[in-house]
C-alpha cells in the first residue's frame, strides 16, 4: 500500500519533539476555543495566521490540525454540562448529553463523547488517506470549466444547504465574493472596487478579513450583550464509563462515523445533518431494541451524534486536500494560511507537497490520539474555563486580533480595515448572516475567478465553454437540485434545527441560555 | 415607613452566604425586624456559583419561611456585586447589612477587587461583616 507507506513517512517528520509539542499545543488551544460558545476553532486558526511568517508549514499546519479537532471536541463538553451548544454541531450532543448530565450521569456521557470522538476521528482520517489520493489523481485532469463548477457547487452547498435561510446565506456569500474582489485584478491590473486608495488596491489580507469577522465582529457582539443570567455549570470529575455503557455506545460510534464522513466528504460539508440523522436512527433503533432512554438521557443520543461530528470534521479534509475546497470556516482559514505559504490548493497538492500533505494527515492521527489523553483527565479543568468573565477574555481577543491584522502588512490603515470588518461581522451576527459563505468567498472567489478566466481565455471568451465538459454539465445539475431541493425538503419535513427547539420544548428547562451559532 | 428594622443580607449560595443569613435571620429576630436578602451577579461570565440557581432559590425560600420572619428576596444583575447590595439597602433604607467575608491575599484583593470592602465603604448604615464557623 503506497498510501500507508507516504503516511509512515508522514509520521517520522511529525514525531519531533518540536512538532509534538506542536500538536499538544495545537490541541490544548483547539479544546479551549471549543469549550467556550461564541469563539471556536476558525478564529482561534485565524488568529493564529501571522504565526505562520515565522513557522515551518508543517509545524503551523500540525497545529492549525490539532486546533480543528481540539474544538471539535470542546463543543461536546460545553453541550453536555452547560447544556450551551458551543456550534451547531454539537446540538444533537446537547439534548441526550445534558440529560444524561442532569441524571448524574455526567462522566459517562463526557467519554463517550471523548472516546466516540477518537473512534470516528481516527476512522475517517485513515479513510480521508485512501480516498484523498484517489480523488486528487483523477482531479487533475479536471479541467477549468468543471473546476469552476466545483466551486460554484461547494459555494451553493454551503449556503443553501446549510443554515436556516438560503437568503441570508446567499448576501453573505455575496458579501465575501465582493470584499474578495477588491484591489488590483490579477489578470490586468486594473484596479477594482479600490476607490483610488492606494492601499486598498493592494488587496484586502484574508488575515484581516478573518479575524476582523471572527474575532472583532465576536467580540463587539459580546460586548453589546455582556451581562446574562449566569448558568450552573455540572460538577464532574474524571470521564469514565463501565463495559455495559461501551458496549452499548459502539455501535452508534460506528453509525455515526458512517453518517458523517461522506457528508463531510462531499462538498456539502456541515455535521449538521448527518448528527441529525444519526440522531434519530439512534432513536429508533433503541426504540425497536425496547430500551427507548431517549429523553431521560440515552447515551446512544450523545455516542452516536458526537462519532458523526468528528467523522464529518475528517471527511472535509478529502475536498480540502484533493480539490483545494473548503466546505467548514476552520478549513477555508487554513487554506488561505497555504497560500500564505504560496502553496496553491488545488489537485496539484497532493503531488506536489506530498510532504506536507502527509504530515497533515499523520498529525490528525496523532492529534485524535492526544486529545484522548489530554482531554479524558482535563475535563474538570476545562469546565472551569466557563467562569472566566467575558471582559478578560474578550480583552485578550482583541489584543491578539489587532497584533495579527498589523502583522500582516505592517500598516496602520489594515487596524482601521480591521475596525470595519468587525462592524460588519456585529451586524452580520446581529442580522443573523452565516459567517462561513461570506469567508468561503473571500478565499474562494478570487481562485474562482482564476479559473474562470483561464475557462474563458481558452475559448476565446465564449461562455459556453462553460457548460462544455460532462461533468460540468453534471455538477451544474446537482448544483440545481441542491438550490430547489430545500425548498422542497423544508415543506414536507421540519429541519434539524426546529426538531432540536421542538425537544429542548419538552423538557423542563428554565434558564434561558441562548444557542449560539457557532462556526466552526 | 422604616418603623420596622430591615437587615440586608448579601446571600451567596456557598458557606460565606450562609453565615450571613444566619446571622442575619439571629439580628431581625433580636430587633423585631425583616429581612432583604440579596443574590447579585456581574452576569458577565457563563458560569457563576455565586448566583442561585432555581433550586438553591427554592431551598432558601423553605429555609426562610420557617424563620416566620417577614423575608424579601431579590436578585440582581450588573457591573459591581457590591454595588448592587448597596442600591438595595438604599432602597429599603436599611438599619443593617450582613456580609459573609472572605480571607483574601492582598494580591487576590487587588486583582479580583472586594465586595465587601466596596460595602463597607459605601454603606450609610451599619455593617456587619461575619466568617463561616471553622
Amino acid at each position: 500500500m503506497d498510501n500507508l507507506g507516504l503516511l509512515m513517512d508522514g509520521f517520522a517528520s511529525v514525531l519531533t519533539p518540536e512538532n509534538l509539542l506542536y500538536a499538544v499545543i495545537g490541541v490544548l488551544l483547539g479544546t479551549f476555543v471549543g469549550v467556550l460558545p461564541g469563539i471556536g476553532p476558525a478564529m482561534a486558526v485565524a488568529l493564529l495566521l501571522p504565526v505562520t511568517y515565522g513557522l515551518e508549514p508543517i509545524s503551523a499546519f500540525i497545529m492549525f490540525a490539532g486546533i480543528y479537532y481540539g474544538g471539535m471536541y470542546g463543543g461536546s463538553t460545553t453541550a453536555i454540562l452547560l447544556n450551551t451548544p458551543g456550534e451547531s454541531a454539537s446540538v444533537m450532543t446537547a439534548l441526550e448529553g445534558n440529560r444524561m448530565a442532569r441524571a448524574g450521569r455526567a462522566a459517562q456521557a463526557l467519554a463517550t463523547a471523548a472516546i466516540g470522538s477518537f473512534v470516528a476521528g481516527t476512522i475517517g482520517t485513515l479513510l480521508v488517506v485512501f480516498f484523498a489520493p484517489a480523488l486528487a489523481s483523477v482531479a487533475v485532469e479536471i479541467g477549468a470549466p468543471s473546476y469552476f463548477a466545483l466551486m460554484v457547487l461547494a459555494m451553493v452547498m454551503v449556503t443553501s444547504v446549510l443554515g436556516g435561510s438560503p437568503l441570508r446565506g446567499f448576501i453573505a456569500l455575496f458579501l465575501g465574493l465582493t470584499i474578495g474582489l477588491v484591489g488590483l485584478d490579477l489578470n490586468t491590473g486594473q484596479s477594482r472596487l479600490s476607490f483610488d486608495q492606494p492601499l486598498l488596491a493592494d488587496r484586502i489580507d484574508v488575515v484581516v478579513v478573518a479575524v476582523g469577522i471572527f474575532a472583532l465582529g465576536e467580540a463587539l457582539w459580546v460586548a453589546a450583550h455582556l451581562r446574562r443570567s449566569p448558568a450552573h455549570v455540572i460538577p464532574v470529575g474524571r470521564p469514565w464509563m463501565s463495559g455495559a455503557d461501551l458496549k452499548r455506545s459502539w455501535g452508534p460510534w460506528l453509525r455515526g462515523t458512517a453518517y458523517g464522513f461522506p457528508f463531510g466528504a462531499l462538498p456539502a460539508g456541515g455535521a449538521e445533518i448527518p448528527t441529525f440523522l444519526s440522531y434519530i436512527t439512534e432513536k429508533r433503533i433503541a426504540a425497536r431494541k425496547g430500551r427507548d432512554e431517549f429523553g431521560q438521557g440515552a447515551i446512544e443520543g450523545v455516542a452516536g451524534p458526537e462519532a458523526a461530528n468528528n467523522a464529518s470534521a475528517a471527511g472535509t479534509f478529502v475536498p480540502l486536500l484533493a480539490l483545494g475546497l473548503p466546505v467548514t470556516a476552520t478549513s477555508a482559514v487554513m487554506l488561505a494560511a497555504l497560500q500564505g505559504y504560496g502553496i496553491e490548493p488545488g489537485p496539484g497538492l497532493m503531488t506536489d507537497q506530498p510532504e506536507l500533505v502527509w504530515a497533515l494527515l499523520a498529525s490528525l492521527l496523532i492529534g485524535n490520539v492526544l486529545l484522548l489523553v489530554l482531554n479524558l483527565p482535563l475535563a474538570p479543568v476545562w469546565a472551569k474555563l466557563l467562569r472566566i468573565p467575558r471582559p478578560q477574555l474578550y480583552a485578550g481577543i482583541l489584543f491578539f486580533a489587532a497584533l495579527g491584522a498589523y502583522a500582516a502588512n505592517l500598516q496602520a490603515f489594515d487596524l482601521f480595515l480591521l475596525l470595519l470588518l468587525g462592524l460588519l461581522g456585529l451586524m452580520m451576527r446581529r442580522f443573523a448572516l452565516p459567517v462561513l459563505p461570506l469567508i468561503l468567498g473571500v478565499i474562494l472567489g478570487p481562485l474562482m475567478e482564476f479559473r474562470l478566466r483561464e475557462a474563458m481565455a481558452i475559448s476565446g471568451g465564449d461562455v459556453s465553454a462553460l457548460w462544455s465538459e460532462p461533468l460540468a454539465i453534471v455538477i451544474y445539475v446537482v448544483v440545481s437540485i441542491a438550490v430547489v431541493a430545500p425548498f422542497a425538503v423544508r415543506r414536507l419535513r421540519p429541519t434539524p434545527a426546529s426538531v432540536a427547539a421542538a425537544a429542548e420544548d419538552e423538557s423542563l428547562m428554565t434558564d434561558d441560555t441562548q444557542t449560539e451559532e457557532k462556526v466552526r | 415607613m422604616s418603623d420596622v428594622t430591615t437587615v440586608v443580607v448579601g446571600w451567596s449560595p456557598d458557606e460565606f452566604g450562609e453565615a450571613a443569613l444566619d446571622r442575619g435571620v439571629e439580628e431581625a429576630r433580636l430587633r423585631g425586624g425583616r429581612v432583604v436578602v440579596v443574590n447579585a451577579t456581574r452576569g458577565d461570565a457563563l458560569v457563576d456559583d455565586r448566583y442561585a440557581d432555581e433550586e438553591q432559590l427554592a431551598r432558601l425560600t423553605d429555609e426562610l419561611s420557617a424563620s416566620g420572619l417577614e423575608v424579601d428576596v431579590r436578585r440582581s444583575m450588573g457591573a459591581d456585586v457590591g454595588d448592587q447590595v448597596l442600591a438595595v439597602a438604599d432602597d429599603v433604607s436599611a438599619d443593617l447589612v450582613v456580609i459573609g467575608l472572605r480571607r483574601r491575599s492582598p494580591v487576590g484583593k487587588l486583582l479580583m477587587g472586594s465586595v465587601a470592602q466596596r460595602i463597607l465603604l459605601g454603606a450609610d448604615c451599619a455593617v456587619l461583616a461575619v466568617k463561616p464557623a471553622g
